[in-house]
């Protein structure tokens, strides 16, 4: 029988390769070895040592890449350095005009990149073909479209300055132009440290940069491995690092940089769940799952890789996963007609088998479809896990392989509270064909993206990154862009001292009968009620002349505890109403303001600053109040403009809880300034007053207790602030912290962080002066208590 | 006779049609009827058909992403070219029709693809015509003379076709007809206004007694997707006929407006997948109207073997409702061949 005869009797697929000449090609007139790209020309490193770079779909060497060390690191950021001034001092229109030339030229050289990326990845070509490389384009082209109206949509704001940019291996050209496409359009120019196992397309990257003549040293191109990675990190010419990786490497990012006053951003980690409900269309939900998991073979930050299915649904959705994941086809990367390549590195590979394995030993019931996968190279079949619960290690970490467990629930709280069961907060997906419930759940999941009815959907126009251990700061959108930007003001503040702290001085004061004043001894404020401190401790206060003043409870650690137990249990105020919460900052205000003479007193008696400028803090004060009340219910969110058919809501939401530590200078204000937007958006707060000057936050509390403040919303621990700060930061029940003290405090809140990565936000030292609104409201202290939450919303009947 | 009613004329063409079946010689398997058990149909089961869920979106990009996952090439899509030839229904339903372009119809349905081109190919051997010939009632016969011999199937379009609004006993009644005219596949409309409205215990009668009318025959339902506005319509439309026995669900007239497109053929595919999941029966898919290129036919071909299985690649299970679809075919199986591109001359017409 001929070959056609026997095809139309088997009707089996056959081989549908992509050539791979035109990369071989382009490879070959490298010679394939590559140095660094560094202020617009190839350097050979100074080491010049080079490493291979594999081919994962047959192990063989494609290229030898430049390993960069300490010389050379510092040779690419002072060509950053150098181009920054030029560059940013561009019009935005002639950014955009080389952005624009940037994203032609990817589309130009599509196929080549498509081609390169699938041979050094392993990523099957029909993804790089028909999604990353057009996403890359549209990166660049949505953010020309910005550097275009940064002088109007931006304005009052200036690039952060050089940013060293690490990027992982999983879709090395997608990182690389989320990375660099909002840097270079706000005006910073950039160090960018590729994968080491995926390095190839950054460099053919770094030649489109000089074809479109982009000013040499605004994108240096630099290559290595984790070493390489670290002088960057460690650099201290760099004012930015943004990082998308592993959570355990961003944790050693954020530890190292602590304290350097370098802006941060990570993408890091997932487990992100995938809720099916039993009103799903469960032949779309069983293609979405292909989409979440074995969408380039698993190896996505956010794949969707805990299904959590409705308990009645579960047999079914099962056997149809199985179904499909018969008909799933492996194999060459560069095949047409494969959904899945190979596994990026043999240590890659190895830690999903383990994985694997550890989940089989851990009573989980594997399943894998009938066929073999290749011998040669390094590959993975698709992996369904059941008998799986929350305890086990499989359902806990990220595999960041083709590998998904499953697990059922029984109601919508349920599903709710089990999504939310991981460390991680990236994405969501959610399959229901009611959009009451899926509406609900997207709002009540703890993460960055929620795709309804779709999953791993990405776009220029539409925030993304995570909540929690995934990270923080966003990439894409207007949102993404404050990553990139500061206040042209920030850089002149001033760094101060905290004012000096009076000294005790004898006698104590008796009133003008002789017999001594009425105690008073203030209570710490948790739960909505005063407590006596833990430990028992009080500690004196005193005036600027050492009088004693009164005494305030000295918070510990148990106080912290206490009070971070009772943020939790107001979470509700996060629910409220924009407008009740509004309404409450406003009785707080209008309270306060009956008080102004008690107000301005204390502020005399305690600070020894003139009537007049403690009539100023408070009459400020009680404005602030006013100001966040009238945010409270304005803090809109954006429908982007994504090119699909939906709608992609991107919607501020409260942190969570967090740790506010007040200035000591303007103690009532500074106290305010930081308070009333966290709560206006719906945070919870514990509140570290100001050191020397306690009591005048601890005056507050009838404040409060007259204004149907909600028990627990605002918590204070007075105390030492330097004992306090710590337990705040390292607390992993703490979703954020604020910190207006000292640079050393400043370091000490960034290094305590890392436990659960939460967000902080520091001030190095630096002074505001609490009383000019641009430096010490509005909008900047909005977006530092809110994080974004992006939800797809495809419609369509 | 004298006819005074319609109820009496009907009654009267009915004993009549009834009478002369008995008289009719069976009807002949053809190999494409011989490969599956019929579907014998279900009782109507409502809670069924409120069960249907079809997410728009997700099917869209389902089935927008399924031909970019799957590719074939050279030898590969030679043969998947040949199998598209082997489920065509070779159709023609123009108003201008004679016996004439009727008898060229069949003589292309007999040799549809150049002997040389065969040769080549390496299957020179194996029968290759096309699955059946699909026409009105009026040219039933000189169809069947035209196809004497080949085990080719004609089919008629019956009930009204394309709109279905006749009145229903002479719809039955067609069906009856052409039967007896020897039709051994039917290829129906249904009321489109019964899915429009919900009321699926008509559409489910309706199709039912098309079914015990069409005895033999082969039933194929034509949904008119086009015309039932949502994907969740079409897939209800599509259980609806499944469950009062319906051989084949089919897409299109071919006259609607929107006529074959891959989302609801992966709607009704996905039907077919559940239906017989449930009941053990196959039910076939013949998307009609709008596909022109070899390309669309693969893409149909790659929808079926991802979403059915292979077992729906043949012409017991799926057809092709197309005129000049063939045509290109030919021009890229002669491109196969030679490795240069072909002009539709170089290939006899229908």
């Amino acid at each position: 029988m001929s070959k056609v005869a026997d095809i139309l009797e088997t009707m089996e697929y056959g081989p549908a390769p992509e050539s791979a000449a035109l990369a071989e090609q382009w490879l070959e007139t490298r010679k394939r070895t590559f140095g660094l790209f560094i202020g617009g020309e190839w350097r050979e490193p100074v080491s010049k040592r080079h490493f291979d770079v594999i081919n994962p779909s047959t192990g063989g060497s494609l290229a030898r890449v430049a390993q960069a060390e300490s010389d050379d690191m510092d040779a690419a950021v002072k060509a950053a350095e150098g181009a920054l001034p030029a560059w940013k001092a561009l019009p935005g229109h002639a950014r955009a005009r080389y952005m624009y030339a940037i994203a032609r030229h990817i589309q130009k050289h599509s196929r080549l990149f498509s081609v390169l990326e699938s041979v050094d990845n392993g990523k099957p070509i029909r993804e790089s073909r028909d999604i990353d490389i057009p996403l890359v384009a549209r990166h660049f082209y949505h953010h020309a479209g910005w550097a275009e109206l940064m002088s109007t949509r931006l304005a009052g704001y200036e690039p952060v300055g050089v940013i060293g940019q690490i990027i992982p291996w999983n879709f090395p050209l997608l990182m690389l132009a989320w990375k660099i496409a909002p840097a270079i359009a706000m005006g910073n120019t950039v160090v960018l440290k590729p994968a080491e196992f995926t390095p190839l397309t950054s460099l053919l990257f770094a030649d489109v940069c000089g074809e479109v003549g982009l000013p040499a040293g605004v994108v240096n191109i630099v290559t290595g491995d984790g070493r390489a990675g670290e002088l960057l990190v460690q650099h201290p010419r760099v004012d930015k690092i943004a990082f998308t990786g592993s959570t355990e490497v961003g944790r050693i990012i954020r530890e190292a940089t602590a304290g350097t006053g370098k802006r941060l951003s990570l993408e890091l980690g997932g487990k992100s769940p995938f809720l099916v409900f039993d009103d799903s269309d469960l032949d779309s939900v069983v293609e979405g799952v292909v989409d979440a998991i074995w969408f380039n073979q698993g190896q996505v930050c956010c794949a969707g890789s805990r299904i959590l299915v409705q308990e009645g649904t579960a047999d079914d959705l099962v056997a149809k996963l199985k179904a499909r994941m018969e008909t799933l086809r492996i194999g060459d990367p560069l095949d047409k007609a494969v959904d899945m390549g190979a596994i990026v590195a043999p240590v890659q590979l190895e830690k999903i088998q383990q994985l694997v394995r550890q989940g089989e030993a851990e009573g989980a019931s594997i399943w894998q479809p009938s066929w073999s996968v290749p011998r040669e190279g390094f590959f993975y079949p698709p992996t369904l896990c059941t008998d799986v619960g929350p305890a086990a290690t499989i359902a806990q970490v990220e595999i960041f392989g083709p590998v998904v467990v499953l697990m059922t629930f029984r109601t919508p709280d349920e599903a709710v509270a089990l999504a939310n069961n991981t460390r991680y907060g990236l994405a969501a997906s959610v399959w229901s064909e009611n959009i009451n419930l899926a509406l609900d759940i997207a709002r009540r999941v703890k993460a960055g993206t929620v795709w309804i009815n779709c999953t791993n959907m990405f776009d220029a126009a539409s925030g993304f990154g995570g909540y929690r251990e995934s990270g923080f700061g966003r990439e894409g959108g207007l949102e993404g862009l404050w990553e990139y930007v500061r206040p042209s003001w920030e850089h002149d503040l001033p760094v101060g001292q905290d004012p000096i702290r009076p000294e005790p001085a004898e006698p104590r004061v008796r009133t003008s009968d002789g017999t001594p004043p009425i105690d008073r001894t203030a209570k710490l404020y948790i739960g909505g009620r005063q407590t006596r401190p833990d430990g028992g401790y009080s500690l004196p206060v005193y005036a600027t002349d050492g009088r004693q003043i009164g005494e305030v409870g000295s918070g510990n650690r148990k106080d912290i505890r206490n009070a971070v137990e009772a943020a939790r249990l107001a979470a509700s105020w996060g629910t409220q109403t924009s407008h009740l919460r509004a309404q409450v900052l406003y009785y707080v205000a209008e309270n306060l303001a009956q008080r102004a003479s008690d107000f301005a007193a204390r502020l005399v008696d305690l600070t020894g600053t003139s009537t007049t400028e403690a009539q100023r803090e408070f009459d400020t004060a009680v404005r602030r109040l006013f100001t966040y009340a009238a945010w409270a219910d304005k803090w809109d969110g954006h429908v982007h403009h994504t090119p699909f058919r939906n709608v992609t809501l991107a919607m501020p939401e409260p942190i969570g809880i967090m740790g506010v530590v007040a200035p000591d200078e303007a103690p009532l204000l500074g106290f305010i300034s930081l308070v009333a937007p966290a709560i206006a958006i719906g945070n919870t707060v514990v509140a570290v007053p100001s050191e020397p000057w306690p009591l005048i936050a601890t005056d507050l509390y009838q404040v409060f207790e007259t204004s149907d403040v909600p028990a627990g919303v605002i918590n204070i621990v007075t105390g030492q602030r330097d004992e306090l700060t710590p337990v705040l930061a390292e607390h992993d029940g703490v979703d954020a912290v604020w910190y207006f003290g000292s640079t050393d405090g400043s370091t000490e809140v960034e290094r305590a962080s890392v436990g659960n990565m939460k967000r902080t936000w520091v001030n190095y030292g630096r002074r505001r002066n609490w009383f000019e609104e641009r430096q010490a409201e509005g909008e900047e202290f909005l977006r530092e208590a809110t994080q974004v939450k992006n939800i797809w919303v495809p419609y369509g009947e | 006779m004298a006819v005074t009613t319609l109820d009496s004329y009907l009654d009267h063409t009915m004993s009549i049609a009834k009478d002369t079946r008995r008289h009719t010689p069976p009807v002949p398997r053809t190999e494409a009827h011989a490969a599956e058990q019929r579907n014998p149909g279900t009782p109507f089961d409502p809670a069924w058909i409120r069960l249907a869920r079809v997410n728009r979106s997700a099917v869209e990009r389902r089935a927008a992403t399924l031909p970019r996952r799957r590719s074939v090439k050279k030898d590969w899509q030679a043969a998947w070219l040949l199998k598209a030839v082997s489920c065509l229904d070779l159709t023609s339903l123009s108003g201008n029709d004679t016996p004439g372009t009727i008898e060229r119809l069949c003589a292309k349905a007999r040799q549809p693809v150049r002997h040389d081109l065969l040769d080549a190919l390496g299957v020179a051997d194996r029968a290759t015509h096309v699955a059946a010939v699909c026409v009105y009632h009026h040219f039933l016969s000189t169809a069947i003379e035209a196809l004497r011999g080949t085990g080719i199937p004609v089919a008629a379009v019956s009930t009204g076709f394309p709109a279905g609004l006749g009145p229903f006993a002479q719809r039955v009644e067609e069906i009856r007809a052409s039967v007896e005219g020897g039709a051994r596949e039917i290829d129906i409309v249904i009321t489109r206004s019964h899915v429009l409205t919900g009321n699926w215990q008509a559409l489910f009668d309706e199709v039912k007694t098309f079914r015990d009318t069409s005895g033999p025959a082969h039933l194929k339902t034509i949904l008119a997707t086009g015309e039932l506005g949502t994907l969740r319509n079409v897939a209800k439309a599509s259980l609806v006929c499944m469950m009062a026995g319906a051989d084949f669900i089919k897409t299109s007239t071919g006259k609607e407006s929107v006529n074959a497109t891959l989302p609801v053929g992966l709607v009704m595919a996905r039907a077919i997948r559940q239906y017989h999941e449930r009941t053990g029966s196959a039910v076939g898919l013949k998307p009609a109207g709008g596909i022109r290129q070899a390309k669309q036919a693969l893409d149909w071909l790659l929808l079926i073997k991802d979403e059915l299985g292979s077992r729906w690649l043949s012409p017991a299970l799926f057809r092709f409702g197309a005129s000049s679809l063939l045509a290109d075919i030919e021009r890229q199986l002669e491109h196969f061949v030679t490795g240069r591109y072909s002009a539709y001359f170089r290939h006899p017409m229908a």
